[in-house]
């Protein structure tokens, strides 16, 4: 076979296996079917339409919304100043502590919710949204502290004494000239965190009660009960919302630059 | 200390952790002075001028500006202003508001800060790059931005981390001429350090020589280019033929060298410039090993009985080729007499 041909082949089967369940989704949400199904049969907007009637869709979307933003809030809350300490500081257990805060990538998200359900919310009798909310910052930490380190790290720190010498204070420093030199990479964190919070499941999923659930778990169990093709409409849906935000922020800040 | 500084150190001890970077350092400079820190890298003259700047506290001793103690004064409020090697300028704001940086903060706003801000710019001449950023100017301009958002300030003090060494040779005569230009204009007292005798020789009125943490010399450049009072210092300005006195008499590697004439009794060594050698006549035989021409000058590397010497002679004079001998000589009444050899 010829090496260009093979070359090509292997490009377009690894091409259809990563965008082909989109276009399948896409395709059966605009079924005009009763059922989710591919190929669809006709074509309707019905369950796109379904998606936006359905109260528990607005109700967990609202959740997943609270935690994305606020948990990618809290994490950067807690993550550019440690990220601060880690790269201007020569700090003893510094190693140590990077390697914490990038232990909820590592360990697998089943283990996290499941320790804390079992050692957290049952016997503390724990406010369930409380403890999806500090999961979800825990989890979206590790990528804010990776991403603000990346461009505190291109940041002459110099700069800083400058402006102590011109006058300001060492606090005034960092919010005068620290912060509105990484603040596209402070957003680009932003935007990693609120993706990986949104699309969160396995923590979720041992973090549900009465009326407490993300929008990822909440179409899981949907689909248990119902299996028409609005799910593939909130997927699709989902889908676009993520690639909105991905090419701004590409568009915008170049944010193949931090991840 | 006198009474007349306008800025002293006393016994000033610097470090970094356990590491002694600085070890009781006595200096004192008058107002409107040109200082330069002279000295290799990891002598501690950086770190002086830190500790000056406030940004590094001293573990002993005192720094005092118009007779008021300020060792603990905090950076931002001892007035003195310090130009970074690196410059770092603000990369997110355009020159007008990295000049304009320190006096928003004093509160100066509206058209006071315009005037000050543009004049400050005008006195480096970059008045049309107000509204770029510093990434859009040359090193050379960045350099002068540095300057001006320094001195806006109407510093008492004004310090520069090695100004001319990130610069080509052209460019540094014109920021040479611009720093004399700033201090005589303005009448601040400069402190600037460098490891480069050429560059001190040549802008400072004053020259401190530093070595492992301590002041080797302090003089007038004339003082440190042509008496220098110890080995590193001879060496560090040129001198590049160093012998010390040993039991009355001058010492090669390899054994006593006999002068014509009595050695200087109060010095611990001689030291030649290349150029202060005679060349052609003398009690002395040595063999060329190695001739180059500079255009104007000839160098000859010579072996000798106390070891290889360096001798230049005007380019006028005849070439001698590798491998022919020569008499030459070491006239002590040329030579710098060296306090200390180190």
């Amino acid at each position: 076979m010829n090496p260009r041909l093979f070359s090509a082949t292997v490009l377009f089967l690894v091409a259809a296996f990563l965008i082909g369940p989109f276009i399948i989704i896409v395709a059966a949400s605009l079924s005009a079917g009763e059922t989710l199904a591919f190929p669809p049969q006709g074509f309707s907007l019905k369950w796109v339409a379904k998606v936006f009637e359905v109260e528990s869709f607005r109700e967990s979307f609202a959740m997943s919304m609270l935690l994305a933003v606020g948990g990618t809030a809290a994490a950067l809350t807690l993550g550019i100043p440690a990220s601060y300490a880690l790269s201007r500081y020569h700090l003893p257990f510094g190693e140590a502590v990077r390697t914490v805060v990038a232990l909820p990538i590592i360990v697998p998200g089943i283990i996290v919710g499941l320790a804390l359900l079992r050692y957290l919310v049952v016997p503390f009798n724990f406010n369930i949204t409380l403890a999806l909310f500090l999961a979800h910052t825990a989890l979206v930490l590790p990528y804010s502290v990776r991403v603000v380190s990346a461009s505190l790290n291109n940041l002459r720190s110099d700069i800083e004494e400058a402006a102590v010498l011109l006058g300001s204070s060492r606090a005034g420093a960092f919010f005068r000239v620290v912060m509105p030199n990484i603040r596209s990479g402070i957003l680009a964190a932003f935007i990693l965190g609120f993706v990986t919070s949104f699309n969160q499941v396995p923590v979720s999923l041992f973090l549900s009660g009465p009326g407490v659930r993300t929008l990822p778990i909440d179409m899981l169990s949907y689909m248990e009960i119902t299996y028409d093709p609005s799910v593939a409409a909130l997927s699709a849906l989902l889908a676009f919302m993520s690639i909105g935000i991905v090419f701004l922020a590409e568009r915008f800040l170049g944010f193949s630059r931090y991840v | 200390m006198s009474d007349s500084a306008f800025l002293s150190l006393e016994k000033l001890t610097l470090a970094y952790g356990d590491t002694v970077a600085v070890k009781d350092l006595d200096l004192s400079i008058q107002k409107g002075e040109l200082v330069a820190f002279l000295g290799p890298s990891g002598c501690g003259k950086t770190t002086t001028m830190r500790s000056i700047a406030g940004l590094l506290k001293p573990k002993s001793g005192r720094i005092r500006l118009e007779g008021a103690d300020i060792t603990h004064v905090s950076a931002n409020k001892r007035s003195v202003g310090l130009v970074f090697q690196s410059y770092a300028l603000f990369p997110h704001l355009t020159v007008f508001e990295n000049v304009a940086f320190g006096l928003r903060l004093k509160g100066i706003s509206g058209a006071e800060l315009e005037v000050r801000v543009v004049s400050g710019l005008n006195s480096v001449g970059l008045t049309k790059f107000a509204n770029r950023k510093p990434a859009e100017l040359s090193g050379g301009q960045q350099q002068r931005v540095a300057l001006a958002r320094s001195m806006v300030m109407e510093p008492k003090v004004l310090l520069l981390d090695e100004p001319l060494s990130n610069l080509d040779a052209r460019l540094r005569l014109e920021m040479r001429t611009e720093l004399q230009r700033v201090q005589r204009d303005t009448g601040v007292t400069m402190i600037f350090v460098t490891h480069d005798q050429g560059e001190a020789l040549s802008l400072a009125d004053r020259i401190v020589v530093m070595l492992n943490g301590a002041i080797e010399q302090i003089g007038t450049p004339e003082d440190i280019y042509n008496s220098p009072a110890s080995a590193f210092v001879a060496d560090f300005v040129g001198f590049e033929n160093i012998f010390p006195i040993e039991n009355g008499r001058l010492r090669a590697g390899n054994g006593p060298i006999e002068l014509a004439g009595p050695l200087p009794h109060d010095a611990a060594g001689l030291a030649w410039r290349p150029r202060m050698l005679t060349l052609g006549s003398g009690p002395f035989q040595g063999t060329v090993r190695g001739a180059s021409f500079s255009g104007s000058a000839r160098e000859y590397l010579l072996d000798t009985p106390f070891g290889t010497l360096k001798a230049e002679v005007d380019a006028a004079l005849p070439a001698h080729c590798a491998g022919a001998a020569l008499a030459f000589d070491l006239p002590i009444e040329k030579a710098a007499k060296l306090k200390r050899f180190n």
